[in-house]
């Protein structure tokens, strides 16, 4: 909109602190849907690198030895990625959380208790994110 | 914008002006001398309720908002800030009127009827879209920042530019307009109780534009309805009184590119409306009667 002069920030994101549970709620399901997107065009990057393991001999695939393989154990060994897998894992818990959310919003059930429901997504997506650590992490050291 | 009567501001502080303006006999004279005697006074009361303000009696910081592009000092936003004498009860709009009667005449906002009725009142208090009214000061942290509503155009300190408020609010037919009315002229079209119950919320909107304001969509999205009008649209939408063409008609309204489906359910207007009307909700119901409308199983 057209202003008489620049407000700057004070009418966007410079009022972060004053921002509600709904409103982060949207930011939050906006930024892991975008994190989400961009990891599934990595993900389908990494996996073409598969295709030529389809051609190789048995007995190279045998041995594990192929370049689907080495590729993600290559991969799994960084430190960097495991990590990375504990984020991506939050991020998609927390989607899938406030997907429900939101749907129960579509459907204008509770819709007076939205805050606690986005509350209660992120604390359960804290938990499992927690409970994961040792599966993701194990063996990385 | 003061509706104050000029000559309430000479009976605030008899006591002050009686000396100089009892003596002088015309009118014309007696009111220049106290407006120029007011004017010193006025730096004079600034400087003593700032001391006050040291001194631990009770009064509240307010920050407020200035604004005004047509004086050339005044075309750079500032923040002016008074320290309003506190009472049992005060509102951020009784400060703003004290501000503006006791420190600064200059002061601009919108106000009318003081009691939440009007609407003329929205301010952006503390980083929220409230009604100077309807705020007390002592729920609020200091010192208390009041500036006008965000995402509107500013005309001078408090004042914003409605405008384009209304003209959204109008797109919606916002006034009851049923197919056809009962034979007898003076005939009354009455409402179940059930009917009303459910509108009843809808009802309460005082056309203040705290919740257009908030909403982040409306600001980036200048067609877009916003939550006040969507609003409006199902309170006659959803009265039965008026008839299935054009019932239909609304819902076509509301189901354009920038009706209801920009709503993405940020809670922002909820949170902010002083009537408490629960907009989102009546927003989601109406995506739903959109839907409905449109969906056919044949």
């Amino acid at each position: 909109m057209s202003q008489s002069y620049n407000r700057g920030l004070i009418e966007d994101f410079g009022r972060w602190r004053e921002f509600s549970a709904g409103m982060w709620a949207w930011i939050f399901h906006k930024f892991t849907g975008w994190v989400l997107v961009g990891y599934l065009f990595t993900h389908i990057a990494v996996l073409s690198t598969a295709i030529p393991a389809s051609s190789q001999d048995a007995a190279v695939l045998a041995a594990n030895e192929d370049i689907y393989t080495t590729t993600i154990v290559a991969l799994e060994s960084l430190l960097v990625v495991r990590i990375l897998e504990v984020g991506l894992l939050a991020v998609a818990v927390f989607h899938i959380l406030n997907g429900l959310r939101l749907l129960f919003v579509d459907l204008g059930i509770g819709l007076e208790s939205q805050d606690k429901s986005f509350y209660a997504s992120l604390i359960l997506t804290g938990a499992i994110t927690v409970a994961s650590v040792p599966t993701f992490i194990a063996g990385a050291f | 914008m003061s509706t104050q009567p000029p000559q309430q501001e000479h009976e605030e502080s008899p006591a002050d002006s009686v000396d100089e303006t009892e003596s002088t006999p015309p009118a014309q004279q007696r009111r220049e001398d106290a407006k120029a005697d007011k004017r010193g006074r006025d730096a004079q009361r600034q400087a003593e309720d700032d001391a006050a303000a040291k001194r631990d009696e009770p009064t509240r910081h307010i920050k407020v908002f200035r604004y005004d592009p047509e004086i050339e000092g005044k075309q750079e936003p500032r923040f002016d800030d008074f320290h309003v004498p506190f009472t049992k009860g005060m509102t951020v709009l009784d400060a703003l009127i004290y501000a503006r009667d006791e420190y600064d005449p200059s002061l601009t906002f919108r106000h009318s009827c003081r009691q939440a009725v009007c609407g003329s009142d929205a301010f952006f208090v503390n980083g929220e879209q409230r009604l100077g009214c309807q705020t007390q000061l002592s729920d609020l942290n200091e010192p208390v920042r009041i500036e006008p509503l965000p995402h509107q155009e500013v005309v001078k300190d408090l004042v914003v530019d409605m405008d384009h408020f209304y003209e959204e609010m109008e797109a919606v037919d916002p006034y009851f307009d049923p197919d056809e009315t009962p034979d007898g002229e003076l005939a009354e079209q009455r409402q179940s109780r059930a009917n009303r119950e459910k509108i009843k919320m809808s009802t309460r909107c005082i056309w203040c534009g705290a919740c257009f304001s908030s909403c982040n969509i409306a600001a980036g999205d200048n067609q877009y309805l916003g939550p006040a009008a969507l609003n409006k649209a199902y309170r006659f939408a959803m009265d039965e009184r008026e008839g299935e063409a054009k019932t239909q008609d609304r819902l076509e309204t509301i189901e354009q590119e920038h009706g209801v489906w920009r709503c993405q359910t940020q809670f922002s207007c909820t949170n902010v409306c002083p009537k408490d009307i629960p907009l989102t909700e009546h927003i989601q119901e109406l995506k739903r009667e959109a839907v409905k409308k449109n969906l056919k199983f044949w």
